[in-house]
């Protein structure tokens, strides 16, 4: 009886894991093996190794158009690092007194806030705003957008963290004729570690892979970042899938690396708030 | 204590004045605008014209009712297979933890990307899948140049893609399922099968719920995947109310295309609200 039980536990953990690895592990697979073909053979689209590894692909992407994927990297690395650190200060601060004080002013912004995380963004009429306050088109603006765009889930995250911090912690350091900034900064936000650290990873995914918000924000080639790059190279490599593929991993690797190094943080990140109901 | 002095208004202004000026703002004046023929500069109020032509040129409808397709679709069969999944890795096997971060990491890749790779895999001669199908004597199909099927492939792909969503969601309501419930289902010689429709799928309605909300929300939304596969085509098969925002806004009808984001606003209020709603209330009567 036993060892029937743990045989089925066994086929129920190879099907499973067959079943995702042939789902979601083959198309990365595929990419992978056809970026490093050369062109005609890629072109196939075969499942196939690559009769001679051609790592040189990778370098072809980067220097293509004059180091275009470069400069897009850049880019992006820009605007999510901006977005990122604004979003810290901003959803730090506002979720920490949303979640302390409990008045008419704090719970209608609390409502409010939380409007963003329904709503699509107003295309046009932004860019009229953007041109009225006269920072349309500029990388000042994008990453303002992106704090507006994410601010409503990080002051969620933060004020939720805040329920577990004890309010003693304030009381007594505020007795102690603390300034209610240094209070903040020396006493509170060291405490909001854990949680500012899912904020940074979750911002930084959402941020990084943005395509909307800059195609409509910040046109022109010079601005372009990873994704609208990417999105370019559809049409300019549609008979070299080799390159196409290559950018697509160059673009999947990062994504990886976090992934491994943060897994559960980004999985907590991701399911906090949802089940409370 | 005084809350107020602890606790300055101060701090919650720069996150609000941000959120305001650039996300309220707009869509307040949205409203407005939809109403005229604008080109960022002069406004012409011109009435419901906008909205008139929005549900009568059937380019446009189209994208009204695929929208509402691609949501009720991608939210549905995430909400079915998501908790199917996370009920098989909340049971005892020994893998859970890799299968979910395999189910899970697609989440992490941008669209365009995952639109890119599954253009390839679903090419009507040569992708992997009709190569695949062709094993069996299925003649090639043309997943995404076939009008009739062209929004269901997308809605695969999208299902593919933010399924890892609904599962951690799902393993987080069933883990907080309180296991003496099992046990006592045990006792009373209920089957596996049994105990999960009769306890885990009723007591992870808070799991579900916000499932069915981000999903739906999200399906209506939805433009990156779509824009990156097919830019709405063929012709308008799969063209939805966000490719149109974008379609108007490149052809130079302001008006026009933010009526399309008006519209979206008031899908959402008006179909996920109630939705959320709807289904809290049948919670109750549980």
């Amino acid at each position: 009886m036993k060892r029937k039980h743990n045989f089925k536990r066994l086929a129920a953990d190879i099907i499973g894991v067959a079943m995702a690895l042939i789902i979601f592990g083959i198309p990365f697979v595929f990419i992978l093996l056809n970026s490093l073909k050369d062109r005609l053979e890629s072109n196939r689209l075969a499942m196939s190794l690559p009769t001679v590894f051609h790592f040189e692909n990778y370098l072809t992407v980067l220097e293509n158009n004059n180091y275009q994927l470069v400069t897009a990297f850049k880019n992006s690395i820009i605007m999510t690092i901006g977005a990122v650190i604004v979003l810290i200060i901003t959803g730090s601060m506002a979720g920490y007194v949303l979640q302390r004080r409990k008045d008419r002013i704090t719970k209608f912004l609390s409502k409010l806030v939380l409007i963003g995380l329904m709503i699509p963004t107003a295309i046009l009429p932004t860019i009229w705003v953007l041109q009225k306050l006269g920072i349309y088109k500029t990388m000042f603006s994008i990453i303002l957008l992106q704090t507006a765009l994410n601010i409503s889930f990080t002051i969620m995250l933060y004020q939720n963290f805040m329920e577990t911090i004890p309010v003693e912690l304030e009381e007594a350091g505020f007795m102690d004729g603390a300034s209610t900034m240094k209070l903040f900064a020396y006493i509170i936000f060291p405490l909001l570690k854990p949680v500012t650290a899912t904020v940074v990873i979750i911002n930084a995914i959402s941020v990084f892979n943005d395509f909307t918000t800059p195609l409509y924000f910040f046109p022109g080639s010079e601005n372009a970042t990873v994704q609208l790059t990417l999105y370019n190279y559809i049409g300019q490599f549609a008979n070299s899938y080799n390159l196409l593929f290559a950018d697509v991993i160059v673009i999947v690797i990062p994504m990886l690396i976090l992934f491994l190094i943060f897994n559960n943080r980004i999985v907590d990140g991701m399911t906090a708030g949802s089940v409370k109901g | 204590m005084n809350k107020r002095k602890i606790y300055p208004l101060a701090f919650v202004w720069p996150a609000v004045i941000i959120f305001v000026v650039l996300f309220i703002v707009p869509t307040v004046i949205s409203f407005y605008f939809s109403f005229t023929v604008w080109d960022l500069k002069d406004a012409v109020w011109c009435g419901l014209d906008n909205y008139k032509m929005f549900f009568s040129e059937s380019s446009l409808s189209t994208s009204v009712i695929n929208t509402i397709i691609y949501a009720v679709f991608t939210c549905g069969l995430k909400v079915i297979l998501g908790f199917f999944i996370a009920v098989f890795l909340t049971s005892n096997i020994a893998t859970k933890t890799f299968i979910r971060s395999v189910v899970f990491f697609p989440t992490l890749i941008s669209s365009v990307a995952v639109g890119i790779m599954f253009k390839a895999i679903l090419h009507p001669t040569k992708g992997i899948i009709n190569v695949f199908l062709s094993l069996f004597g299925i003649g090639s199909i043309d997943w995404l140049g076939n009008t009739k099927l062209a929004l269901g492939s997308i809605i695969a792909v999208d299902v593919w893609k933010g399924l890892g969503i609904a599962v951690v969601i799902f393993i987080a309501g069933i883990q907080s399922i309180d296991k003496t419930y099992y046990e006592s289902a045990t006792i009373d010689g209920a089957s596996k099968i049994k105990s999960i429709f009769y306890i885990t799928a009723p007591l992870s309605r808070a799991a579900r719920n916000s499932v069915i909300t981000l999903a739906f929300i999200g399906g209506i939304r939805s433009f990156d995947l779509i824009w990156a596969m097919t830019k709405g085509g063929p012709g308008y098969a799969t063209d939805v109310i966000a490719s149109t925002v974008y379609k108007q806004y490149s052809s130079g009808y302001y008006g026009l295309s933010t009526a399309g984001n008006v519209i979206m606003l008031l899908m959402v209020m008006f179909l996920a609200f109630p939705l959320q709603k709807f289904i809290n209330r049948g919670g109750d009567l549980q």
